[in-house]
């Protein structure tokens, strides 16, 4: 081994080490999805309440309650602005939710809203977002089965903040944990990434560009139960690439598997809008937030199928294999970039970006 | 917008990967300095080392703005900042740039109104929006975001803004170069010039290089193939044995410069007499400061600024990685007490930065995973 080698070993064996949050306040950056974030979790909220449904930190938490199987998931939004090209905070809301509960394998079956809402907010902007809500929990067969409401003064919130949390039954046939990762699994992406925080930054206004992009905002249950209904056994695990993108999702896997992920820069779906605005906002697409895809570690031998499968659900017609599990790099993400060449990909590191869900 | 791919085939980076490897000398080592962190992060975003011959070696140069921003800068920004009623701008790589006590993002937690902003005419409208406070501007960059902050000047002062004010941290990037090829510690062969730069400065500014030194220069655009390209011209200068500055991005720098840009720059800025660089220290001569005509904006001015020297970390080792002394991960911190998440040195801090873009882009065993692909 060389020098070099050596110093890369010690810097993996410290990254391994479980996070300790050391920080003496919390800073936009413990709010952006990536390392921060993740120390923040792992290293603070994780130990205090210590539990075994917590421990896989999971999109959401899988629970055994008198023989039924279930998920449980909660999640809040603040985005700004309250409606965005393609979508708005409660939708947003629902599919955020419903999302997180459909990559755990569950079929979404209820969900609640809790609104913090800012004093003097236009009544029509409540009932707009009242409409959104149910018409996205419409088209995700869910329903809205309790909720609360708080009123705080002027200036406390940007217009209205919404937490939802859902409950879902899982469906058999997946076991779906990053341990049953192995190397030779193909990753699976089921459409464009980089849509909803690319729309949502134009969207703001701040940045005097302008483009054709919309949020992606939707349900990704249709994709989730193709794969397990095609996949069975075969599909290791599913997620969700909201804040931090797929670079932090594959991060994570690869942490959690103990193997290498090598990614096809060329293979991934990204509509050229996204890129060209992302190349002039000098940010990358893969950490940029999605809120309607899907990723999916598959067994070889049932790649095939399964991307045929998601292929030919609604919204799953740029469905792709993105790359493919391996030994090396141990717990690392490398990409071989459309130029030929390799490098890795790491999480997130606190970019101050604009709140996007 | 289509224009992104073009330039990255991967067919024509392998062709121009031969011949390069073809041009170098049996048992010869190279070392070309590219002097931009546009530059550095390129060369680790496509992984473009991968298509070079072992013995060509590229070394990261000074070129990143926010690396070279010394720790006492940031205090006196964050002083700034702390000051009632004041709105403090900068780019958002300079909020995580740490200086003696935190930085501008913990600056913001603790309660200071610090926003980024994607170029100083943002700074400037929210000053307009904002009539009952104070807005600054970080300003920093080479002579490439200068005519932009000066042109904000002129129109601030055209429309009679008197609540917006400049903290100007320009620097210009001729003076380090001399600087690292005064230094007796380092041994280059070539540089790729700065594109950025060069379409507001022009070539000629580099011409001592070739003629003092008899080292080629190549001024180079910021696609992946515009890199190995120049690469390829300055490999061809070497095996011809020729030193002289070229100019491989001509589709956008003209060898005279934009000569409007630099009546611009002319009119606001003038050189300080020296400057602190981070890791380098103090050099003559190599910042922008505003004129007199436009004193009344400047921050420096209006804010009573303390304009103290906080020494460097005694563990980093920035100046030597700056200079291309040591490579990234022979710093002792790299990668262990220093990370982008909790950076020591201002090299780790912006994806321009040598020791963060080898972090989160080179960090592994290049010659394994070639082997394996
Ligand atoms: S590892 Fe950190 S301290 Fe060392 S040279 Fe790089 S930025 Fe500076």
């Amino acid at each position: 081994m060389d020098l070099e080698e050596e110093v890369l070993a010690r810097i993996e064996r410290q990254r391994k080490l479980r996070p300790r949050f050391r920080d003496d306040r919390i800073t936009m950056v413990h709010g952006a999805g990536g390392k921060a974030t993740h120390t923040l979790v792992a290293g603070l909220f994780a130990p205090a309440f210590a539990n075994d449904a917590l421990a896989e930190l999971g999109d959401a938490a899988r629970l055994d309650i008198d023989g039924a199987a279930l998920c449980l998931t909660t999640d809040s939004f603040v985005v700004k602005p309250l409606r965005f090209p393609g979508g708005s905070i409660g939708e947003l809301a629902v599919n955020g939710t419903v999302n997180d509960l459909a990559v755990s394998g569950a079929r979404p079956q209820a969900v609640t809203a809790a609104f913090i809402i800012e004093e003097g907010l236009d009544a029509d902007v409540v009932r707009a977002e009242a409409s959104a809500m149910a018409e996205a929990a419409r088209r995700a067969g869910v329903a809205v089965v309790a909720g609360d409401t708080k009123v705080v003064e002027r200036n406390k919130a940007d217009g209205m903040y919404i937490t939802t949390a859902g409950v879902g039954v899982r469906r058999g046939g997946a076991a779906l944990g990053s341990a049953s990762i192995r190397p030779g699994d193909k990753v699976l992406c089921s459409g464009h990434i980089g849509d909803h925080g690319t729309a949502i930054m134009l969207a703001r206004g701040e940045l005097e560009l302008d483009a054709d992009i919309v949020s992606d905002t939707a349900s990704v249950w249709p994709q989730a139960e193709a794969l397990i209904e095609v996949a069975g056994p075969a599909l290791r695990v599913m997620r969700d690439p909201t804040r931090g993108g797929v670079a932090t999702v594959l991060n994570e896997l690869a942490g959690d598997a103990g193997a290498g992920m090598v990614l096809d820069e060329n293979a991934v779906p990204i509509h050229s809008a996204v890129k060209g605005a992302c190349e002039i906002l000098g940010i990358d697409p893969m950490y940029v937030a999605n809120e309607g895809v899907l990723l999916a570690v598959v067994a070889p031998e049932a790649a095939g199928d399964a991307l045929d499968a998601m292929a030919a659900t609604q919204g799953g017609a740029a469905a792709a294999v993105i790359g493919e599990v391996a030994e090396e790099p141990e717990g690392m993400v490398l990409v071989r970039t459309g130029f030929g060449g390799t490098r890795i990909m790491d999480m997130l590191i606190g970019d101050p970006l604009p709140r996007i869900c | 917008m289509r224009f992104v791919d073009e330039f990255r085939d991967a067919e024509l980076a392998r062709t121009l990967g031969t011949e390069i490897a073809a041009l170098a000398e049996p048992g010869r080592h190279y070392k070309v300095m590219e002097v931009c962190g546009g530059h550095t992060h390129t060369i680790y975003k496509h992984g473009i080392e991968d298509h070079l011959p072992e013995s060509v070696e590229l070394v990261h140069g000074p070129g990143c703005p926010v690396c070279v921003i010394p720790m006492g800068r940031v205090d006196d920004g964050i002083h700034i900042a702390k000051q009632p009623d004041v709105i403090f701008t900068c780019f958002g790589d300079m909020m995580r740039v740490p200086g003696g006590d935190g930085s501008l993002i913990d600056a913001k937690a603790e309660g200071a109104d610090v926003r980024f902003v994607y170029s100083p005419l943002d700074a400037l409208k929210i000053a307009r929006n904002n009539p009952d406070k104070e807005v600054t501007f970080f300003a920093i960059g080479f002579e490439t975001t200068a005519p932009s902050t000066a042109l904000t000047l002129m129109r601030a002062k055209a429309e009679g803004v008197t609540n917006f004010s400049v903290m100007s941290n320009h620097v210009t990037i001729v003076p380090p170069l001399m600087a690292l090829l005064e230094s007796p510690d380092l041994r280059l062969d070539a540089f790729i010039g700065p594109g950025h730069v060069s379409t507001v400065i022009g070539c000629r500014p580099y011409e001592f290089i070739p003629s003092d030194y008899g080292q080629p220069v190549v001024v180079a655009g910021f696609e992946p193939l515009d890199l190995l390209q120049s690469i390829y011209m300055i490999m061809r200068q070497l095996d011809q044995g020729r030193s002289e500055v070229e100019n491989q991005y001509g589709r956008v720098v003209p060898w005279e410069g934009n000569l409007r840009a630099l009546e611009i720059l002319e009119e606001v800025f003038e050189l300080r007499p020296y400057f602190e660089w981070r890791g380098l220290g103090f050099i003559s001569q190599s910042a922008l400061a505003l004129t007199d005509a436009y004193s009344d904006f400047d921050a420096e001015l209006r804010f009573n600024i303390p304009g103290v020297r906080v020494a460097d970390p005694k563990a980093c080792q920035c100046g030597e990685v700056l200079k291309g002394v040591i490579k990234p991960w022979e710093c002792k911190v790299f990668g262990t007490a220093c990370t982008p998440e909790t950076p020591i040195g201002t090299c780790m801090v912006s994806s321009e930065g040598a020791c963060a873009a080898y972090y989160n882009f080179g960090r592994f065993a290049r010659s394994k995973a070639r082997a394996g692909a």
